[in-house]
């Protein structure tokens, strides 16, 4: 403890021999440690932001169906077990949240012109929260039930449509004998959505005036179940596996939307590739700092061996040295990087770009994600690659000979 | 008992072109409680055999014993050890470090020797007051002058009653009432703490402190002189 001791007061003093010198490496660290926790935050939220963009349009985390749906998602392919009895098994399992729903591929028609959407009807009760419709911001409302006999459409199908509020359209699809069904809906809502896409893809219906409609009695196209964390749905996949057992295959989000979960992967390994090549930069900085400051002090290092400082002692005040300015700036850069994210946290509108985004599936508002793990990454990665960076000048200041550093001029 | 032994030492160096013999077989044995001065002009090897003798410079040839064990195959860490707790060193020039106040510079040692706190704050306190530095304790080598730090550098290597002192030109930049002050105060740890002192210098007025008086040149020993010291 007594060398620690010593150790570090020297090599605090040391630091601030040269101020200006630590200053500007301090800038420079402190920079570089916000620009990887500021940028990473950024990147999270993206990602989180597609991730929980795209779950919320519609798959969940755990999604069931007739195992040929994914490939042909029509009336053909319905869960063969009935919604009652899904009902059943379901609503004692102790889920979050789960929904069944009828989805199916259909044609809008206004007065002016028809589109091809995907008609979902829904239980508007149980589907609160899961969608990516804020019912709350409906204009108009949104469906009050599931017999509900009007229909949600988004903002901007609507202006395609040249249809509005009150208005009345027609929904077409297939029924299971392959004949035309259709029917006559009023508008009653028209939602926004982040994704502005979803706005032209997607028609609410009740689920029972959809079954209705395609004659398909009791039946459903999917089931859905929402967990807690999306990075966690394993427990939820075996349960829903477990419970629907007869002929419908179970997803998780992951492997419905590979695109998202691919991104979820490859963020955590960009993270650490982001930090590692901000700290390269750095480190070049940090070398020639040390390098400077053991070639001015080699005579003192001399005296001090000559006084008999073992060699490791020299070593452990340069990397302590090193480890220092590190930490200052770490926590400097850490503070800073908090500071910029917190008056943002509620999002940056990103639109002027959104609309180049929304093919990716990302809302035109970006929210960073500060997450502790990052900044402790970021820090630990720092501190561990700025000790190996440190020990080259370090091992040299170590290995003078007393008498010819003592004497040097 | 022997305090010092070097057998046949040989160091050369080379100048441009020239080796310079700095020790040509020298051999010498220092008594414990010894208070030896190495006297010779400039590039006579006094300062080489100092090195010597302190493990900071290794011999081409020949063998050093302090205490009666051989140093001159000790590695970097063993000589350290063995600087730290045996000898004391009083260098010619740049004897402190920048960073460190007066008192903290005579800690130093003691600090990395282990001598807890409190003990160790005391003893600089006192040995400052004793070479007349009171009041300077907390003034950094940049704020003192040149004698002020030599007097510092004496009472670091001194403030750990070490067992043999090595000084190369301890008095150098001091007037000459403190370098009085100082080789009474190396006379008087070498009367009552048995402490072996070598000196190298060039002051005459040094040289009559000794008990032994050690001339050389090119590397040789051509006088060593018992003598009565002042």
């Amino acid at each position: 403890m007594h060398m620690l001791a010593i150790l570090t007061r020297l090599a605090w003093r040391n630091l601030w021999r040269n101020h200006r010198r630590t200053l500007i490496m301090l800038l420079a660290i402190t920079l570089g440690t916000w620009a990887m926790i500021f940028m990473t935050a950024l990147m999270r939220g993206m990602v989180s932001q597609m991730v929980s963009d795209g779950i919320s349009a519609l798959p969940g985390h755990v999604q069931a169906h007739h195992p040929d749906y994914r490939d042909d998602p029509s009336i053909a392919n319905l869960i063969g077990v009935s919604d009652t009895e899904l009902y059943e098994r379901f609503s004692t399992a102790g889920f979050r949240q789960w929904a069944t729903r009828v989805r199916v591929p259909a044609v809008i028609t206004s007065e002016y012109d028809s589109r091809g959407v995907t008609l979902i009807g829904v239980d508007p009760e149980r589907e609160d929260g899961m969608t990516f419709v804020d019912y709350d911001a409906v204009e108009g409302r949104f469906l009050e039930s599931s017999d509900d006999k009007g229909v949600v459409i988004g903002r901007k199908l609507a202006t395609t449509l040249n249809t509005e509020l009150g208005k009345r359209i027609v929904l077409m699809s297939q029924d299971p004998d392959n004949e035309i069904a259709d029917r006559g809906f009023r508008v009653v809502g028209l939602f926004t959505a982040n994704v502005m896409s979803f706005e032209e893809q997607y028609v609410f219906a009740g689920k029972t005036t959809t079954q209705d409609m395609l004659h398909i009695d009791d039946q459903v196209s999917e089931l859905v179940v929402l967990g807690d964390n999306y990075r966690d749905v394993e427990a939820l996949y075996n349960k829903t596996l477990e419970l629907i057992d007869d002929g419908a295959e179970v997803k998780r989000w992951t492997e419905i939307d590979r695109f998202l979960g691919t991104m979820l992967g490859v963020m955590d390994g960009f993270v650490l590739v982001w930090i590692i090549v901000i700290f390269l930069a750095l480190s070049f900085g940090l070398v020639n700092t040390l390098v400077m400051a053991v070639f001015e002090r080699v005579r003192e290092i001399g005296l001090m061996l000559a006084l008999g400082m073992r060699p490791m002692n020299i070593l452990g005040q340069i990397i302590l040295e090193s480890l220092l300015l590190l930490a200052i700036g770490l926590a400097l850069g850490s503070a800073l990087a908090w500071a910029t994210v917190e008056p943002i946290k509620e999002g940056v509108d990103i639109s002027y770009v959104g609309e180049g985004m929304d093919m990716w599936g990302m809302s035109s508002t970006l929210v960073p994600e500060l997450l502790l793990s990052d900044v402790v990454l970021a820090n630990v990665v720092v501190l561990i690659l700025g000790f190996f960076a440190s020990l080259s000048p370090a091992w040299r200041a170590a290995n003078y000979e007393p008498i010819e550093a003592i004497t040097k001029v | 008992m022997t305090a010092v032994r070097c057998v046949d030492l040989c160091k050369t160096y080379r100048q441009g072109e020239e080796d310079i013999k700095a020790l040509d077989h020298l051999s010498i044995e220092i008594v414990e409680g010894g208070f030896v001065c190495l006297s010779a002009p400039s590039g006579g090897g006094k300062t080489t055999l100092l090195n010597a003798i302190g493990g900071l410079d290794k011999p081409d040839s020949g063998e050093v014993y302090i205490a009666g064990r051989r140093i001159d195959n000790l590695s970097k860490g063993e000589l350290a050890e063995l600087r730290l707790r045996k000898i004391g060193f009083v260098f010619q020039a740049f004897n402190l470090i920048p960073v460190l106040t007066a008192r903290e510079n005579v800690e130093f040692v003691m600090q990395v020797q282990g001598v807890p706190a409190a003990e160790r704050g005391q003893k600089a306190l006192d040995i400052l007051e004793e070479v007349g530095l009171e009041g300077l304790e907390d003034r950094r080598p940049a704020d003192m002058s040149g004698g002020q730090q030599q007097r510092v550098a004496v009472a670091r290597a001194i403030v750990s009653r070490p067992a043999l002192v090595l000084a190369d030109e301890p008095t150098a930049n001091l007037d000459s009432k403190t370098a009085d002050g100082l080789m009474e105060l190396f006379r008087e740890l070498n009367d009552h703490h048995n402490t072996t002192f070598v000196i190298a210098t060039h002051d005459k007025r040094v040289m009559s402190y000794a008990k032994r008086l050690i001339r050389m040149l090119d590397g040789r020993i051509v006088e060593d002189i018992a003598q009565d010291a002042a």
